[in-house]
């Protein structure tokens, strides 16, 4: 094995069955992400990508095949979830969210501070520390959900569609302070989206998936520079062709899946 | 300038407005009970209601004025509210119990729902006579009594509370490692606490319908008994001292009930 990859996945099946009914969500999916690389799966609705996330986040178990995730130390947690804006837990404080994965390990409570205070000044919610989630828009309480994950220090951070609930202006704003968090820890992130901007903006390497059965159909590297910008990227010339290239595969795949 | 043309001013006109309509409808709310009471006095003074069924409130009045000053009333009121705390806690902390365990565990949910759905429907009162039998003319099967009724509206609530937990939050905290302990403490628990304190609030208003009714059954004080012992000797007026302390106490449960609601659920 690579010792350059962080995630390898190796022929990974999941069917789902009810009541004499099977669908293949993954179908034989096998797959490298090398340490600190930043990996958007782009894909229709119901093409597997959440369950694929799912895996890997231990909430869901394989029907077939396996994954491993490399342990660089001991004391880490292997992954942490990015979830939706629901993912909050509104009858904690901001605080109390952010620090919601330390506190689960247990750690010291001086290391708990520590950590939680860094993440809740970088994601700039330290003035809402210790207000409830209800307060919060929907911007600030998805900044708790990065800092959670970022704070947990897990070997790779997962992401489930983090931002398709905001609007256009803080989707923009979140993403790049998403990149500049993430331009500190390098972490390896695997990042589910919808977004075709997004997934250029954000993402070494898009992964395009195909639905039914779920399989990886194509890979394409964004090449362009870091750091980066929504603006550079627009402006980027090469960037727009890959853009075209993944709408057109994206419609091509809704074509296939309805007819 | 005129104010006419002055912003603000109109606005500022327009949210006076505003307030005085709010303020109205808080004077609405304070007059109405008054406004009964008024009523009631005048239909009765003047015959209009038969004032031997019903008798004047400052008539009753002065029957409670002379019943608290004999000390009796307050003996009712006493032995009732032991019994309405007692029976309250005694439904209602088993439960919670039983109802978080319902809400975690499908199989106890599984096994205990047919149970409680079974039992339910049958009315605690009806089942009194055996209850006597069981726990004696005392405090006790007053509080058997009322335990039993405020048992199964804060059993179901607390299940239902867990059961709507938003999934997400249960991914989360497997996601982040949660030992049980932690899930139950910091997602099971507060998470059904909303719906669980409605079951609560539930279960206290039921609690003052059973001690009425339990009281009148095989019972040498209480309100109920109050109530029911003046009703058969006719004496209207004290029946309707017990009746108001019934509706007083009723409404004050309610009130601390939703302060401690609001309190407790600061975070919605």
């Amino acid at each position: 094995m690579n010792d350059d990859v962080k995630i390898r996945i190796r022929n990974l099946t999941k069917v789902f069955y009810q009541k004499g009914e099977s669908t293949t969500a993954l179908d034989n999916v096998t797959l490298d992400i090398l340490d600190g690389e930043f990996v958007c799966l782009v894909g229709p609705s119901g093409c597997g990508k959440t369950t694929l996330l799912r895996i890997l986040a231990d909430l869901e178990q394989p029907s077939a095949g396996e994954y491993e995730i490399a342990r660089e130390k001991e004391d880490r947690p292997l992954q942490s979830m990015v979830f939706q804006e629901r993912g909050v837990i509104p009858w904690l404080t901001v605080r109390d969210n952010v620090a919601f994965g330390l506190e689960m390990r247990k750690l010291p409570k001086k290391v708990v501070k520590e950590r939680t205070d860094y993440y809740l000044e970088k994601t700039g919610l330290m003035a809402f520390a210790d207000r409830y989630p209800k307060e919060l828009s929907g911007g600030m309480k998805q900044r708790v959900g990065i800092a959670r994950a970022f704070a947990n220090d897990p070997e790779i951070l997962l992401m489930d569609e983090p931002f398709a609930a905001l609007d256009e202006q803080n989707k923009f704003i979140l993403q790049e302070e998403l990149l500049q968090i993430w331009a500190e820890t390098r972490k390896t992130v695997l990042f589910i989206t919808h977004s075709i901007d997004e997934a250029l903006l954000l993402s070494d390497r898009i992964l395009l998936m195909s639905a039914q059965p779920g399989r990886i159909s194509e890979e394409i590297r964004v090449a362009a520079p870091r750091p980066r910008t929504m603006e550079a990227i627009r402006a980027d010339p090469g960037v727009a062709e890959q853009f075209v290239r993944v709408l057109k595969h994206l419609q091509d795949e809704v074509q296939r899946s309805r007819g | 300038m005129p104010s006419e043309h002055n912003p603000v001013a109109v606005e500022r006109a327009e949210w006076k407005k505003r307030q005085l309509k709010e303020r109205m409808k808080q004077l609405l709310t304070v007059s109405s009970p008054i406004f009964m009471l008024l009523l009631w006095e005048l239909l009765s003074r003047t015959a209009v209601i038969d004032p031997r069924f019903f008798p004047p409130p400052t008539a009753i009045l002065e029957t409670f004025w002379n019943l608290a000053v004999s000390g009796e009333l307050l003996t009712h009121i006493g032995v009732s509210l032991y019994r309405i705390f007692g029976g309250f806690l005694l439904g209602v902390i088993p439960g919670v119990v039983i109802g978080l365990l319902m809400g975690l565990y499908s199989p106890v949910r599984h096994f205990v729902q047919p149970i409680v759905m079974a039992l339910m429907p049958i009315p605690t009162l009806a089942l009194l006579p055996i209850i006597i039998i069981l726990f004696g003319i005392g405090d006790l099967s007053k509080v058997v009594t009322i335990a039993g009724s405020v048992f199964f509206p804060v059993v179901i609530n607390t299940a239902a509370g867990v059961m709507n937990i938003d999934p997400i939050h249960m991914d989360l905290a497997k996601n982040y490692g949660a030992d049980s302990k932690d899930y139950f403490l910091k997602i099971a628990f507060p998470g059904a606490l909303p719906v669980m304190l409605e079951g609560i609030q539930m279960g206290q208003a039921i609690a003052l319908l059973t001690i009425v009714a339990a009281e009148m059954m095989g019972s040498v004080s209480g309100i109920g008994f109050l109530i029911w012992t003046s009703y058969k000797a006719f004496l209207l007026q004290e029946m309707y001292v017990g009746l108001i302390l019934i509706s007083f106490f009723g409404y004050l449960f309610s009130l601390l009930l939703r302060g401690l609601q609001r309190k407790i659920l600061r975070w919605r």
